[in-house]
C-alpha cells in the first residue's frame, strides 16, 4: 500500500506546484496590481464592441445526440481496458465474452450509420 | 504515513465544499465546474483507496463526458440566474422536511450499519492486495468470465441507450441536399458524357 502511494507521489507533488502557481497568480494580481476600477473599465469587452446577446441561446438537440453516441462509446472503451491486461488468465471464454459484448455495439454502430445520426447535413 | 492523511483531508474538505457549492452556487454553469471539481477530488479519495482503475474512469468518463452532458443540459434549459431564485420560499417547507426526512433515515441506516465478522471468509471474490497485482487486473479477472451475465446486460443497456437516443433526437429533415458519395463515385463517364462529331458550319 505504501509502495502503491509512493508511486502517485509526484503527482501530488504537480498539483501542488499548479495549485501555489495558481493562488500566487491570482493574489498576486490581487495585491500588486493598483485597483482603479470605473465604468468603461468593468464594462464588458468583446473585440472592441458591445456583446450582442446572451451567451445562453437554444442550440439544436443533436449536439447533444453525438455527446450521448460520445459516452456509449466512451463506456465501451473503458470496458476494454481491464480486458486487455488480463487476457492472459481469463482465457479463450473471456475473448470471446468482449468480442460478443463489442458485436452488440458494432449493431447500435452499424444502426446510427444507417440512420444518419453521424451525419451533419 | 503524514502525507497520505493531510491528502485525504485536503481531498475530502474541497470535496464537501465544492459540493455544497454545487447546490448554491447562483449560476448554473458555476454549479457544473464545482461539479467537475467535485468529481476530481473524489477521484483523489479513490487513488488513496487504492482504487486506481475506479478513479482514473472517473475522471474519463464523469469528467470527460457525462459533466459535458450536463453543461449541455444547463445551456438547453435556458434558464437565468435570476429565474432559479424564484419560489425559493415557496418550496423550501416542502422541501426541506423531505430533506429532513432522508437525513434521518440515513442516519439510522449507517447507525444500525456494522460488516459481519465472518464477511472476509464468505466474499465472493475477495481483493487481492496491491502488492500482488493492480486493481485494474484484479477487475478483469473476474469480470468478463465470472460476472459475465452482468458484462453482457451492461452491453445491451449501452445498445438500448444508443438506439433510444437516436430514436428520440435524430429525425432527417427534408429540406436539405445531402451529398451521396456513393452515387458520385458509381457516375460511370460513358453514360454521362457524349462525344460529338459537329460538322463545320452546323449546329447539333
Amino acid at each position: 500500500m505504501d509502495n502503491y502511494l509512493q508511486e502517485y507521489f509526484p503527482i501530488l507533488v504537480f498539483l501542488g506546484i499548479a495549485l501555489s502557481i495558481a493562488g500566487a497568480i491570482v493574489l498576486g494580481s490581487l495585491i500588486i496590481v493598483p485597483q482603479k476600477p470605473d465604468i468603461e473599465k468593468n464594462s464588458s469587452y468583446e473585440c472592441g464592441f458591445e456583446a450582442f446577446d446572451n451567451a445562453r441561446n437554444k442550440f439544436d438537440v443533436r449536439f447533444y445526440l453525438v455527446a450521448i453516441l460520445f459516452i456509449i462509446f466512451d463506456l465501451e472503451v473503458a470496458f476494454l481496458f481491464p480486458w486487455a491486461i488480463s487476457l492472459g488468465e481469463i482465457g479463450v471464454f473471456g475473448f470471446w465474452s468482449m468480442i460478443i459484448f463489442l458485436i452488440v455495439l458494432t449493431i447500435g454502430f452499424i444502426y446510427e450509420w444507417r440512420q444518419g445520426a453521424l451525419e451533419w447535413e | 504515513m503524514i502525507l497520505e492523511a493531510l491528502a485525504f483531508y485536503v481531498f475530502s474538505g474541497i470535496l464537501v465544499i465544492a459540493s455544497l457549492l454545487v447546490i448554491s452556487a447562483r449560476n448554473p454553469v458555476h454549479s457544473v465546474l464545482y461539479l467537475i471539481l467535485a468529481f476530481f477530488n473524489a477521484a483523489g479519495l479513490f487513488v488513496l483507496l487504492g482504487a486506481e482503475f475506479l478513479a482514473m474512469i472517473l475522471v474519463i468518463v464523469y469528467v470527460g463526458a457525462v459533466a459535458v452532458l450536463f453543461m449541455f443540459v444547463v445551456m438547453m434549459l435556458d434558464i437565468g440566474p435570476t429565474e432559479l431564485q424564484q419560489g425559493f420560499l415557496h418550496y423550501l417547507p416542502t422541501g426541506g422536511l423531505i430533506g429532513i426526512i432522508l437525513l434521518i433515515e440515513l442516519l439510522i441506516i449507517l447507525g444500525g450499519w456494522h460488516f459481519s465478522p465472518e464477511l472476509a471468509k464468505t466474499v465472493g471474490a475477495p481483493i487481492p492486495p496491491l502488492t500482488k497485482e493492480t486493481n485494474t487486473h484484479a477487475i478483469g479477472a473476474v469480470l468478463y468470465t465470472r460476472y459475465i451475465y452482468l458484462f453482457q446486460s451492461a452491453g445491451i443497456i449501452l445498445l438500448i441507450s444508443m438506439v433510444g437516443a437516436i430514436v428520440l433526437t435524430h429525425r432527417r429533415r427534408q429540406d436539405v441536399r445531402t451529398q451521396k458519395i456513393s452515387s458520385q463515385v458509381n457516375r460511370h463517364p460513358r453514360k454521362t458524357v457524349e462525344l460529338q462529331n459537329v460538322e463545320i458550319d452546323k449546329g447539333i
